[in-house]
């Protein structure tokens, strides 16, 4: 028998198994994750069916630029988890560190962008509840999109939150070492989550943003 | 260990290929194409998730059963969009008896 790495757990036969079961649990994860968000986007899609104008109108308030370079962000802060990946693979210890630090603030830049723009609707009297303002005959309507527009975005900035979380924690253990080309599973599963909080964005971008430009 | 290394070039591609695909969704939302502008930047959206899960989530590179499980999710939503559309959407197709729920008010 193969000498046996120290972060083998002793219920696998081998590394091996080991990650090819912890990739599956993190897809099995990842599948209740679609389905958290599947449900707001049903229920995005039902009242984009019902009120379509309101759902043009309030998609002019936001900012395209602010909606595309914040997809061009994310897209590369997955770049940079995806390099971090590789580098671990590698068994690479300062690449690791280092990459993952780019994907840190690339996310912060992320999350720094949409602070911005919620603040500018809130300012502008466009977060539902007493305060919403909006000029229209239809406004209870567009209402029903900025509470999907806040709902979504904010369900999708606590997720990158929480990744920003993960990746420090990557980073302290990669900094101290405890990922090689023979065991890197955390940054594996952890990119695997950072890919799927950028999926979800990808759907938002357009189905928020871009409605109703013609 | 047997892990498969994809070689950088390849994420690089992808990189450049989901920024285009980016420049290109945001490009097309300005032209009137009527009902085919949503297809479109489904389309679009769908083609760039698909980079990423298969080359930057590896699942291009992973076992038959990662790919049923990635597969799963995916076939979930689909049932979820499908039938609470296919009840929303066809709502006013057979006209209901004023009786039902009438009652009430």
């Amino acid at each position: 028998m193969a000498h046996e790495h120290a972060a083998l757990q002793h219920h696998f036969d081998d590394m091996d198994q080991q990650l090819e079961a912890s990739t599956l649990g993190m897809w099995a994860f990842l599948i209740t994750e679609v389905l958290f968000f599947g449900g707001l986007f049903a229920g995005y899609l039902i009242y984009r069916t019902k009120f379509p104008e309101a759902f043009d109108l309030g998609s002019h308030e936001l900012d395209i630029k602010f909606g595309a370079i914040n997809t061009a962000v994310l897209i590369g802060s997955s770049l940079t988890m995806v390099l971090a990946v590789y580098f671990a693979q590698l068994g690479q210890r300062m690449k690791i560190v280092f990459f993952l630090f780019a994907t840190l603030v690339l996310g912060g830049t992320f999350l720094g962008i949409k602070a911005v723009e919620y603040s500018h609707k809130i300012h502008d009297g466009l977060l539902p509840g007493p305060g919403f303002t909006f000029d229209s005959p239809i406004a209870d309507q567009v209402r029903i999109f900025f509470s999907f527009y806040f709902a979504m975005t904010g369900l999708h900035a606590f997720h990158m939150i929480i990744g920003a979380g993960l990746l420090s924690w990557l980073m302290y253990n990669a900094w101290q070492g405890k990922y090689d080309s023979s065991y890197n599973t955390p940054v594996e599963l952890v990119g695997l989550y950072w890919h799927f909080v950028d999926i979800v964005w990808i759907f938002l971008f357009p189905l928020l943003y871009l409605i109703g430009r013609n | 260990m047997s892990q498969h290394i994809v070689p950088m070039r390849v994420y690089f591609v992808i990189f450049f290929s989901l920024l285009i695909l980016t420049a290109v969704t945001v490009w097309v939302a300005f032209f009137d194409l009527g009902a085919v502008n949503d297809a479109v930047a489904l389309g679009i959206a769908t083609t760039k998730a698909m980079l990423v899960i298969l080359y930057f989530m590896h699942v291009r590179y992973s076992s038959k059963l990662t790919w049923i499980f990635a597969a799963t999710g995916f076939l979930f939503l689909i049932i979820l969009l499908a039938f609470t559309l296919s009840d929303v959407l066809t709502r006013d197709w057979i006209p209901v008896s004023a009786g039902w729920g009438g009652g009430a008010q």
